[in-house]
Protein backbone atom coordinates (compact mmCIF):
# COMPACT_ATOMS: atom_id res chain seq x y z
CA UNK A 1 0.00 0.00 0.00
CA UNK A 2 2.70 2.45 1.04
CA UNK A 3 4.69 1.51 -2.01
CA UNK A 4 1.71 2.26 -4.23
CA UNK A 5 1.17 5.64 -2.65
CA UNK A 6 4.85 6.45 -2.98
CA UNK A 7 4.95 5.43 -6.62
CA UNK A 8 1.76 7.31 -7.38
CA UNK A 9 3.19 10.35 -5.66
CA UNK A 10 6.39 10.19 -7.66
CA UNK A 11 4.50 9.65 -10.88
CA UNK A 12 2.26 12.62 -10.13
CA UNK A 13 5.23 14.84 -9.31
CA UNK A 14 7.05 13.78 -12.44
CA UNK A 15 3.96 14.33 -14.57
CA UNK A 16 3.49 17.77 -13.06
CA UNK A 17 7.12 18.69 -13.64
CA UNK A 18 7.03 17.45 -17.20
CA UNK A 19 3.74 19.08 -18.12
CA UNK A 20 4.97 22.33 -16.63
CA UNK A 21 7.98 22.15 -18.90
CA UNK A 22 6.49 20.52 -21.95
CA UNK A 23 3.75 23.12 -22.10
CA UNK A 24 5.99 24.73 -24.66
CA UNK A 25 5.51 28.18 -23.23
CA UNK A 26 8.70 29.98 -22.40
CA UNK A 27 7.79 32.05 -19.36
CA UNK A 28 10.82 34.23 -19.97
CA UNK A 29 9.80 35.06 -23.52
CA UNK A 30 8.13 38.36 -24.09
CA UNK A 31 4.45 38.35 -24.93
CA UNK A 32 4.04 41.87 -26.13
CA UNK A 33 1.06 43.79 -24.95
CA UNK A 34 -0.65 41.27 -22.67
CA UNK A 35 0.83 42.37 -19.41
CA UNK A 36 0.82 46.08 -20.13
CA UNK A 37 -0.74 47.89 -17.25
CA UNK A 38 -3.64 49.93 -18.52
CA UNK A 39 -4.03 51.94 -15.33
CA UNK A 40 -1.11 54.11 -16.39
CA UNK A 41 0.77 53.68 -13.12
CA UNK A 42 4.52 53.83 -13.48
CA UNK A 43 6.27 50.59 -12.62
CA UNK A 44 9.94 51.25 -12.17
CA UNK A 45 12.36 48.33 -12.45
CA UNK A 46 16.08 47.95 -11.96
CA UNK A 47 18.99 45.59 -12.55
CA UNK A 48 20.35 43.36 -9.81
CA UNK A 49 23.16 45.57 -8.58
CA UNK A 50 23.09 48.34 -6.03
CA UNK A 51 23.68 51.37 -8.27
CA UNK A 52 20.82 50.46 -10.58
CA UNK A 53 18.51 50.04 -7.59
CA UNK A 54 19.64 53.42 -6.28
CA UNK A 55 18.92 55.16 -9.58
CA UNK A 56 15.53 53.48 -9.85
CA UNK A 57 14.75 54.57 -6.31
CA UNK A 58 15.73 58.16 -7.16
CA UNK A 59 13.36 58.08 -10.17
CA UNK A 60 10.63 56.54 -8.06
CA UNK A 61 10.89 58.94 -5.15
CA UNK A 62 11.14 62.03 -7.37
CA UNK A 63 8.01 61.01 -9.25
CA UNK A 64 6.18 60.23 -6.01
CA UNK A 65 7.21 63.62 -4.60
CA UNK A 66 5.47 65.14 -7.61
CA UNK A 67 2.34 63.12 -6.92
CA UNK A 68 2.79 60.46 -9.60
CA UNK A 69 1.70 56.94 -8.69
CA UNK A 70 4.72 54.63 -8.77
CA UNK A 71 5.25 50.95 -8.10
CA UNK A 72 8.76 49.59 -7.56
CA UNK A 73 9.98 46.26 -8.93
CA UNK A 74 13.68 46.45 -8.24
CA UNK A 75 16.51 43.94 -8.39
CA UNK A 76 15.15 42.08 -11.41
CA UNK A 77 18.30 40.60 -12.94
CA UNK A 78 20.72 41.11 -15.78
CA UNK A 79 20.06 43.33 -18.82
CA UNK A 80 19.07 40.21 -20.76
CA UNK A 81 16.24 39.66 -18.28
CA UNK A 82 14.93 43.13 -17.43
CA UNK A 83 14.78 44.25 -21.06
CA UNK A 84 12.24 41.48 -21.65
CA UNK A 85 10.28 42.76 -18.66
CA UNK A 86 10.30 46.24 -20.21
CA UNK A 87 9.21 44.85 -23.57
CA UNK A 88 6.24 42.94 -22.14
CA UNK A 89 5.21 45.87 -19.96
CA UNK A 90 5.71 44.26 -16.56
CA UNK A 91 7.88 47.29 -15.90
CA UNK A 92 7.70 50.55 -17.81
CA UNK A 93 10.56 52.69 -16.50
CA UNK A 94 14.16 51.87 -15.67
CA UNK A 95 17.57 53.48 -15.40
CA UNK A 96 19.95 52.34 -18.13
CA UNK A 97 23.48 52.85 -19.36
CA UNK A 98 23.18 54.12 -22.92
CA UNK A 99 26.15 52.45 -24.64
CA UNK A 100 25.61 49.11 -22.92
CA UNK A 101 21.95 49.15 -23.89
CA UNK A 102 22.83 49.92 -27.50
CA UNK A 103 25.30 47.02 -27.53
CA UNK A 104 22.67 44.68 -26.09
CA UNK A 105 20.25 45.73 -28.84
CA UNK A 106 22.92 44.72 -31.36
CA UNK A 107 23.22 48.21 -32.85
CA UNK A 108 26.63 49.46 -34.02
CA UNK A 109 28.06 52.40 -32.11
CA UNK A 110 27.19 55.49 -34.24
CA UNK A 111 30.10 57.25 -35.98
CA UNK A 112 29.00 60.66 -34.73
CA UNK A 113 28.94 59.44 -31.12
CA UNK A 114 25.24 60.24 -30.69
CA UNK A 115 24.46 57.15 -28.63
CA UNK A 116 21.11 58.46 -27.44
CA UNK A 117 19.97 59.25 -30.96
CA UNK A 118 20.80 55.70 -32.03
CA UNK A 119 18.93 54.34 -29.03
CA UNK A 120 15.81 56.39 -29.74
CA UNK A 121 15.83 55.13 -33.33
CA UNK A 122 16.36 51.49 -32.32
CA UNK A 123 13.69 51.42 -29.62
CA UNK A 124 10.98 53.54 -31.26
CA UNK A 125 9.33 50.61 -33.10
CA UNK A 126 9.00 48.79 -29.77
CA UNK A 127 7.09 51.68 -28.16
CA UNK A 128 10.02 52.52 -25.90
CA UNK A 129 11.48 55.98 -25.38
CA UNK A 130 14.87 57.10 -24.17
CA UNK A 131 15.10 60.48 -22.42
CA UNK A 132 18.13 62.76 -22.10
CA UNK A 133 21.33 61.16 -20.89
CA UNK A 134 23.16 62.26 -17.80
CA UNK A 135 26.80 63.33 -17.62
CA UNK A 136 27.12 60.66 -14.92
CA UNK A 137 28.83 57.63 -16.32
CA UNK A 138 29.45 54.13 -15.10
CA UNK A 139 31.03 51.55 -17.34
CA UNK A 140 32.30 48.06 -16.81
CA UNK A 141 35.95 48.24 -15.90
CA UNK A 142 38.50 45.50 -15.59
CA UNK A 143 40.43 45.97 -12.39
CA UNK A 144 43.48 44.11 -11.14
CA UNK A 145 44.99 43.89 -7.70
CA UNK A 146 48.00 46.20 -7.14
CA UNK A 147 50.50 43.31 -6.82
CA UNK A 148 49.66 41.92 -10.23
CA UNK A 149 49.61 45.40 -11.78
CA UNK A 150 53.07 46.23 -10.44
CA UNK A 151 54.62 42.86 -11.18
CA UNK A 152 53.53 42.88 -14.82
CA UNK A 153 53.48 46.63 -15.30
CA UNK A 154 49.81 46.76 -16.34
CA UNK A 155 48.00 49.89 -17.48
CA UNK A 156 45.88 48.74 -20.42
CA UNK A 157 43.65 45.70 -20.83
CA UNK A 158 45.85 44.58 -23.75
CA UNK A 159 48.83 44.34 -21.35
CA UNK A 160 47.10 41.33 -19.82
CA UNK A 161 47.52 39.22 -22.93
CA UNK A 162 50.80 37.39 -22.10
CA UNK A 163 49.77 36.56 -18.54
CA UNK A 164 46.00 36.01 -18.83
CA UNK A 165 46.50 32.23 -18.77
CA UNK A 166 47.75 32.46 -15.18
CA UNK A 167 44.98 34.72 -13.93
CA UNK A 168 41.44 34.12 -12.71
CA UNK A 169 38.77 36.54 -13.90
CA UNK A 170 35.73 37.30 -11.72
CA UNK A 171 32.49 38.76 -13.03
CA UNK A 172 28.72 38.33 -13.23
CA UNK A 173 27.13 35.22 -14.79
CA UNK A 174 25.93 37.11 -17.88
CA UNK A 175 29.58 37.74 -18.81
CA UNK A 176 29.85 34.10 -19.87
CA UNK A 177 27.72 34.74 -22.92
CA UNK A 178 27.58 38.54 -23.26
CA UNK A 179 29.91 39.97 -25.91
CA UNK A 180 31.04 42.79 -23.60
CA UNK A 181 32.32 40.07 -21.30
CA UNK A 182 34.33 36.90 -21.68
CA UNK A 183 33.68 36.40 -25.43
CA UNK A 184 34.67 39.99 -26.25
CA UNK A 185 37.77 39.90 -24.08
CA UNK A 186 38.81 36.80 -25.98
CA UNK A 187 37.95 38.13 -29.43
CA UNK A 188 39.09 41.75 -29.11
CA UNK A 189 42.03 41.34 -26.74
CA UNK A 190 42.91 37.66 -27.23
CA UNK A 191 42.59 37.07 -23.49
CA UNK A 192 42.15 33.47 -22.38
CA UNK A 193 41.95 33.50 -18.61
CA UNK A 194 42.80 30.41 -16.55
CA UNK A 195 39.27 30.46 -15.22
CA UNK A 196 36.17 32.64 -15.23
CA UNK A 197 34.64 32.72 -11.78
CA UNK A 198 30.99 33.67 -11.68
CA UNK A 199 30.41 36.04 -8.78
CA UNK A 200 28.39 39.25 -8.70
CA UNK A 201 28.16 42.35 -10.88
CA UNK A 202 30.85 44.52 -9.29
CA UNK A 203 29.53 43.71 -5.84
CA UNK A 204 30.99 42.68 -2.49
CA UNK A 205 31.81 39.11 -3.58
CA UNK A 206 33.95 40.28 -6.52
CA UNK A 207 35.75 42.82 -4.33
CA UNK A 208 36.37 40.21 -1.63
CA UNK A 209 37.69 37.68 -4.17
CA UNK A 210 40.10 40.27 -5.58
CA UNK A 211 41.35 41.35 -2.17
CA UNK A 212 41.78 37.83 -0.89
CA UNK A 213 43.34 36.21 -3.92
CA UNK A 214 40.51 34.00 -5.19
CA UNK A 215 40.65 36.08 -8.38
CA UNK A 216 43.21 38.50 -9.80
CA UNK A 217 41.16 40.35 -12.42
CA UNK A 218 37.59 41.47 -11.82
CA UNK A 219 34.70 43.32 -13.41
CA UNK A 220 33.87 46.36 -11.37
CA UNK A 221 32.01 49.59 -12.06
CA UNK A 222 33.94 52.75 -12.87
CA UNK A 223 31.64 54.68 -10.52
CA UNK A 224 32.51 52.43 -7.58
CA UNK A 225 34.66 54.29 -5.04
CA UNK A 226 35.89 50.90 -3.74
CA UNK A 227 38.33 50.77 -6.69
CA UNK A 228 40.26 53.78 -5.40
CA UNK A 229 39.82 52.97 -1.73
CA UNK A 230 41.39 49.56 -2.17
CA UNK A 231 44.16 50.70 -4.55
CA UNK A 232 42.82 48.46 -7.28
CA UNK A 233 44.14 49.37 -10.72
CA UNK A 234 41.48 50.09 -13.33
CA UNK A 235 42.86 49.01 -16.69
CA UNK A 236 42.33 51.26 -19.69
CA UNK A 237 40.00 49.75 -22.28
CA UNK A 238 42.43 50.58 -25.10
CA UNK A 239 40.56 48.64 -27.78
CA UNK A 240 37.17 50.06 -26.76
CA UNK A 241 35.38 46.82 -25.89
CA UNK A 242 33.19 48.37 -23.25
CA UNK A 243 30.88 51.03 -24.67
CA UNK A 244 30.44 54.48 -23.11
CA UNK A 245 27.74 54.17 -20.49
CA UNK A 246 25.97 57.37 -19.48
CA UNK A 247 22.92 56.98 -17.32
CA UNK A 248 19.65 57.43 -19.14
CA UNK A 249 15.99 56.85 -18.20
CA UNK A 250 14.24 54.36 -20.49
CA UNK A 251 10.47 54.17 -20.45
CA UNK A 252 7.47 52.85 -22.34
CA UNK A 253 5.48 55.37 -24.41
CA UNK A 254 2.26 54.61 -22.47
CA UNK A 255 3.59 56.29 -19.33
CA UNK A 256 5.39 59.15 -21.03
CA UNK A 257 3.99 62.62 -20.40
CA UNK A 258 5.50 66.10 -19.95
CA UNK A 259 5.54 65.93 -16.18
CA UNK A 260 7.32 62.56 -16.10
CA UNK A 261 9.87 63.49 -18.76
CA UNK A 262 10.54 66.85 -17.04
CA UNK A 263 11.28 65.19 -13.72
CA UNK A 264 13.47 62.48 -15.21
CA UNK A 265 15.38 64.94 -17.39
CA UNK A 266 16.02 67.16 -14.35
CA UNK A 267 17.45 64.15 -12.52
CA UNK A 268 19.70 63.29 -15.47
CA UNK A 269 20.94 66.88 -15.65
CA UNK A 270 21.68 67.07 -11.90
CA UNK A 271 23.42 63.71 -11.66
CA UNK A 272 27.16 63.56 -12.17
CA UNK A 273 29.78 60.84 -11.77
CA UNK A 274 31.19 62.31 -8.52
CA UNK A 275 27.73 62.39 -6.94
CA UNK A 276 27.15 58.84 -8.08
CA UNK A 277 30.44 57.66 -6.57
CA UNK A 278 29.61 59.35 -3.32
CA UNK A 279 26.24 57.61 -3.16
CA UNK A 280 27.83 54.26 -4.08
CA UNK A 281 30.23 54.80 -1.20
CA UNK A 282 27.29 55.25 1.16
CA UNK A 283 25.67 52.07 -0.16
CA UNK A 284 28.90 50.15 0.48
CA UNK A 285 28.95 51.57 4.01
CA UNK A 286 25.53 50.03 4.58
CA UNK A 287 23.26 53.08 4.30
CA UNK A 288 19.66 52.56 3.26
CA UNK A 289 19.17 53.09 -0.48
CA UNK A 290 15.88 54.93 0.04
CA UNK A 291 17.51 57.37 2.47
CA UNK A 292 20.44 57.99 0.10
CA UNK A 293 18.02 58.69 -2.74
CA UNK A 294 15.97 61.08 -0.59
CA UNK A 295 19.09 62.94 0.55
CA UNK A 296 20.28 63.40 -3.03
CA UNK A 297 16.84 64.57 -4.18
CA UNK A 298 16.61 67.05 -1.31
CA UNK A 299 20.09 68.36 -2.04
CA UNK A 300 19.13 69.04 -5.66
CA UNK A 301 15.70 70.45 -4.88
CA UNK A 302 13.77 67.61 -6.48
CA UNK B 1 16.19 26.33 -28.08
CA UNK B 2 13.62 24.34 -26.11
CA UNK B 3 14.22 22.35 -22.95
CA UNK B 4 14.19 19.02 -24.74
CA UNK B 5 16.70 20.37 -27.22
CA UNK B 6 18.92 21.56 -24.40
CA UNK B 7 18.66 18.26 -22.56
CA UNK B 8 19.48 16.21 -25.63
CA UNK B 9 22.21 18.44 -27.03
CA UNK B 10 25.33 16.22 -27.05
CA UNK B 11 27.45 19.27 -26.22
CA UNK B 12 25.74 19.36 -22.83
CA UNK B 13 26.64 15.77 -22.03
CA UNK B 14 30.42 15.71 -22.12
CA UNK B 15 33.36 17.69 -20.83
CA UNK B 16 33.64 20.16 -17.98
CA UNK B 17 30.46 22.11 -17.39
CA UNK B 18 28.32 19.34 -18.87
CA UNK B 19 25.20 17.90 -17.23
CA UNK B 20 26.93 14.73 -15.88
CA UNK B 21 29.86 16.81 -14.59
CA UNK B 22 27.63 19.31 -12.80
CA UNK B 23 25.38 16.53 -11.45
CA UNK B 24 28.50 14.77 -10.14
CA UNK B 25 29.79 17.93 -8.47
CA UNK B 26 26.33 18.53 -7.04
CA UNK B 27 26.25 15.03 -5.56
CA UNK B 28 29.80 15.38 -4.24
CA UNK B 29 29.01 18.59 -2.33
CA UNK B 30 25.75 17.05 -1.12
CA UNK B 31 27.44 13.86 0.07
CA UNK B 32 30.17 15.70 1.98
CA UNK B 33 27.60 17.98 3.63
CA UNK B 34 25.40 14.99 4.53
CA UNK B 35 28.30 13.06 6.08
CA UNK B 36 29.45 16.04 8.12
CA UNK B 37 25.88 16.70 9.27
CA UNK B 38 25.42 13.03 10.24
CA UNK B 39 28.68 12.98 12.21
CA UNK B 40 27.41 15.95 14.22
CA UNK B 41 23.71 15.15 14.46
CA UNK B 42 23.64 11.39 15.11
CA UNK B 43 25.69 11.35 18.33
CA UNK B 44 23.86 14.44 19.55
CA UNK B 45 20.53 12.84 18.78
CA UNK B 46 21.57 9.63 20.56
CA UNK B 47 22.54 11.64 23.61
CA UNK B 48 19.26 13.56 23.70
CA UNK B 49 17.18 10.49 22.95
CA UNK B 50 18.91 8.25 25.48
CA UNK B 51 19.23 10.67 28.38
CA UNK B 52 16.31 12.95 27.68
CA UNK B 53 18.61 15.79 28.71
CA UNK B 54 18.98 19.06 26.87
CA UNK B 55 16.04 18.30 24.65
CA UNK B 56 14.53 21.77 24.75
CA UNK B 57 17.89 23.56 24.66
CA UNK B 58 19.55 21.58 21.87
CA UNK B 59 16.46 20.90 19.79
CA UNK B 60 15.41 24.50 20.23
CA UNK B 61 18.68 25.97 19.07
CA UNK B 62 19.01 23.46 16.25
CA UNK B 63 15.54 24.28 15.04
CA UNK B 64 16.39 27.96 15.17
CA UNK B 65 19.12 27.22 12.62
CA UNK B 66 16.44 26.23 10.15
CA UNK B 67 15.25 29.80 10.15
CA UNK B 68 18.60 31.18 8.95
CA UNK B 69 18.31 32.50 5.40
CA UNK B 70 20.67 30.24 3.46
CA UNK B 71 21.74 32.67 0.75
CA UNK B 72 22.36 35.56 3.13
CA UNK B 73 24.34 33.34 5.46
CA UNK B 74 26.36 31.98 2.55
CA UNK B 75 27.43 35.43 1.38
CA UNK B 76 28.20 36.53 4.93
CA UNK B 77 30.34 33.43 5.49
CA UNK B 78 32.18 33.89 2.19
CA UNK B 79 33.04 37.48 3.09
CA UNK B 80 34.19 36.33 6.54
CA UNK B 81 36.17 33.29 5.41
CA UNK B 82 37.69 34.71 2.21
CA UNK B 83 40.65 36.37 3.97
CA UNK B 84 41.55 33.05 5.63
CA UNK B 85 41.83 30.93 2.49
CA UNK B 86 43.34 32.32 -0.67
CA UNK B 87 41.94 29.46 -2.71
CA UNK B 88 38.56 28.14 -3.74
CA UNK B 89 38.09 26.84 -0.22
CA UNK B 90 36.84 30.34 0.57
CA UNK B 91 33.74 29.40 -1.43
CA UNK B 92 33.59 25.66 -0.75
CA UNK B 93 33.66 25.81 3.04
CA UNK B 94 30.85 28.39 3.43
CA UNK B 95 28.71 26.44 0.96
CA UNK B 96 29.23 23.24 2.95
CA UNK B 97 28.51 25.00 6.23
CA UNK B 98 25.13 26.32 5.10
CA UNK B 99 24.19 22.87 3.78
CA UNK B 100 25.29 21.15 6.98
CA UNK B 101 23.23 23.62 9.01
CA UNK B 102 20.19 22.71 6.94
CA UNK B 103 20.79 18.98 7.33
CA UNK B 104 21.42 18.80 11.07
CA UNK B 105 17.86 19.49 12.32
CA UNK B 106 16.06 16.67 10.44
CA UNK B 107 18.73 14.06 11.30
CA UNK B 108 18.95 15.14 14.91
CA UNK B 109 15.21 15.09 15.48
CA UNK B 110 14.92 11.79 13.60
CA UNK B 111 17.43 10.06 15.87
CA UNK B 112 16.21 11.68 19.08
CA UNK B 113 12.50 11.18 18.52
CA UNK B 114 13.15 7.67 17.19
CA UNK B 115 14.76 6.75 20.49
CA UNK B 116 12.19 8.61 22.60
CA UNK B 117 9.38 6.79 20.84
CA UNK B 118 10.55 3.34 21.89
CA UNK B 119 8.19 1.64 24.31
CA UNK B 120 9.88 1.91 27.73
CA UNK B 121 8.89 -1.67 28.47
CA UNK B 122 11.18 -2.83 25.67
CA UNK B 123 14.15 -1.09 27.25
CA UNK B 124 13.16 -2.26 30.74
CA UNK B 125 12.92 -5.81 29.48
CA UNK B 126 16.34 -5.54 27.88
CA UNK B 127 17.80 -4.19 31.09
CA UNK B 128 16.10 -7.02 32.94
CA UNK B 129 17.79 -9.47 30.62
CA UNK B 130 21.14 -8.06 31.65
CA UNK B 131 21.91 -5.63 28.82
CA UNK B 132 24.48 -2.98 29.64
CA UNK B 133 23.79 0.67 28.78
CA UNK B 134 26.04 0.45 25.74
CA UNK B 135 24.20 -2.68 24.60
CA UNK B 136 20.85 -0.99 25.10
CA UNK B 137 21.96 1.97 23.01
CA UNK B 138 23.51 -0.04 20.18
CA UNK B 139 21.32 -3.14 20.16
CA UNK B 140 17.92 -1.78 21.16
CA UNK B 141 17.68 1.97 20.75
CA UNK B 142 19.56 2.53 17.52
CA UNK B 143 17.91 -0.34 15.61
CA UNK B 144 14.48 0.64 16.90
CA UNK B 145 15.12 4.30 16.07
CA UNK B 146 16.45 3.38 12.65
CA UNK B 147 13.27 3.99 10.62
CA UNK B 148 12.94 7.53 12.00
CA UNK B 149 16.69 8.09 11.66
CA UNK B 150 16.51 7.03 8.05
CA UNK B 151 13.59 9.32 7.36
CA UNK B 152 15.55 12.14 9.00
CA UNK B 153 18.53 11.44 6.76
CA UNK B 154 16.19 11.23 3.79
CA UNK B 155 14.68 14.60 4.59
CA UNK B 156 18.15 16.05 5.11
CA UNK B 157 19.35 14.66 1.78
CA UNK B 158 16.47 16.23 -0.13
CA UNK B 159 17.05 19.53 1.65
CA UNK B 160 20.76 19.45 0.79
CA UNK B 161 20.35 18.35 -2.81
CA UNK B 162 17.77 20.99 -3.56
CA UNK B 163 19.66 23.74 -1.73
CA UNK B 164 23.15 22.88 -3.04
CA UNK B 165 22.21 25.02 -6.03
CA UNK B 166 23.24 28.06 -3.95
CA UNK B 167 26.89 27.02 -4.32
CA UNK B 168 26.65 28.33 -7.87
CA UNK B 169 25.92 31.77 -6.47
CA UNK B 170 29.48 31.92 -5.16
CA UNK B 171 31.13 30.63 -8.34
CA UNK B 172 31.13 26.91 -7.54
CA UNK B 173 29.98 24.10 -9.81
CA UNK B 174 26.84 22.01 -9.38
CA UNK B 175 23.43 22.01 -11.00
CA UNK B 176 22.82 25.54 -9.74
CA UNK B 177 25.27 26.69 -12.45
CA UNK B 178 22.63 26.02 -15.13
CA UNK B 179 19.94 27.84 -13.18
CA UNK B 180 22.03 30.93 -12.39
CA UNK B 181 23.84 31.16 -15.73
CA UNK B 182 20.63 30.40 -17.63
CA UNK B 183 18.81 33.15 -15.83
CA UNK B 184 21.58 35.69 -16.36
CA UNK B 185 21.65 34.97 -20.08
CA UNK B 186 17.83 34.84 -20.26
CA UNK B 187 18.20 31.25 -21.52
CA UNK B 188 15.03 29.58 -20.33
CA UNK B 189 15.91 26.17 -21.77
CA UNK B 190 19.14 25.97 -19.78
CA UNK B 191 17.49 27.18 -16.61
CA UNK B 192 14.52 24.83 -16.78
CA UNK B 193 16.68 21.97 -18.06
CA UNK B 194 18.99 22.35 -15.06
CA UNK B 195 16.03 22.45 -12.69
CA UNK B 196 14.57 19.35 -14.31
CA UNK B 197 17.82 17.41 -13.94
CA UNK B 198 17.87 18.47 -10.30
CA UNK B 199 14.29 17.28 -9.79
CA UNK B 200 15.10 13.91 -11.38
CA UNK B 201 18.14 13.58 -9.14
CA UNK B 202 16.01 14.28 -6.06
CA UNK B 203 13.39 11.72 -7.09
CA UNK B 204 16.08 9.09 -7.73
CA UNK B 205 17.57 9.70 -4.29
CA UNK B 206 14.09 9.46 -2.77
CA UNK B 207 13.57 6.10 -4.45
CA UNK B 208 17.01 5.01 -3.28
CA UNK B 209 16.13 5.80 0.31
CA UNK B 210 12.79 4.01 0.03
CA UNK B 211 14.63 0.92 -1.22
CA UNK B 212 17.29 1.23 1.45
CA UNK B 213 14.60 1.39 4.14
CA UNK B 214 13.07 -1.83 2.88
CA UNK B 215 16.43 -3.57 2.90
CA UNK B 216 17.82 -2.66 6.25
CA UNK B 217 15.04 -1.77 8.68
CA UNK B 218 14.56 -4.69 11.06
CA UNK B 219 11.51 -6.72 9.91
CA UNK B 220 10.25 -6.77 13.48
CA UNK B 221 9.70 -3.02 13.32
CA UNK B 222 7.81 -2.84 10.06
CA UNK B 223 5.06 -5.31 10.98
CA UNK B 224 5.71 -7.07 7.75
CA UNK B 225 5.93 -10.35 9.73
CA UNK B 226 2.57 -12.03 9.91
CA UNK B 227 1.37 -12.70 13.43
CA UNK B 228 -1.49 -14.99 14.36
CA UNK B 229 -4.39 -12.75 15.46
CA UNK B 230 -4.90 -14.77 18.63
CA UNK B 231 -1.35 -14.28 19.79
CA UNK B 232 -1.27 -10.64 20.91
CA UNK B 233 1.04 -11.28 23.83
CA UNK B 234 3.23 -13.46 21.69
CA UNK B 235 3.57 -10.57 19.24
CA UNK B 236 5.00 -8.30 21.87
CA UNK B 237 7.33 -11.07 22.93
CA UNK B 238 8.47 -11.69 19.37
CA UNK B 239 9.15 -8.03 18.98
CA UNK B 240 11.30 -7.83 22.07
CA UNK B 241 13.13 -10.99 21.20
CA UNK B 242 13.75 -10.05 17.61
CA UNK B 243 15.02 -6.68 18.72
CA UNK B 244 17.15 -8.23 21.42
CA UNK B 245 18.62 -10.63 18.93
CA UNK B 246 19.18 -8.09 16.25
Amino acid sequence: MRKKILLAGIAATAALALSACAGGGDPLASDTGDATDSSGAIIVGSADFAESQLLATIYSHALQNAGVEVEEKLNIGSREVYLEALRDGSINLLPEYNGSLLAELGVEMPEDGDVNGALVEALEPEGITVLEDSPAENKDTLVVVPDVAQEHNLTNISDLEPIAGELILAGPAEWKSRYEGVPGLEEVYGLNFAEFKVLDAGGPLTLSALQNGQAQVGDMFSSDPAIGENDLVALVDDQGLFPPANIVPVLRDEVLDDQVSDILNQISAALDTEGLMEMNGRIAAGDDIGAIADDWLAEHGL
Amino acid sequence: MDIFGWLTDPANWSGPGSIPFQAGMHLLYSLIALLVAAVIAVPLGMFIGHTGKGESLIMGSVNAMRALPTLGLLILLVLMIAPVFGSNLAFVIPSLIVLVLLAIPPILSGVASGIRAIDRSVIDAARGMGFSTAQIVWKIEMPCAFPLTLSGVRGATLQIVSTATVAAYVSLDGLGRFIIDGRAANDYAEMAGGALVLAVLAVLLELGFAGLGKLIVSPGLTRRIRVKPSAQIEETETKIMSVARA
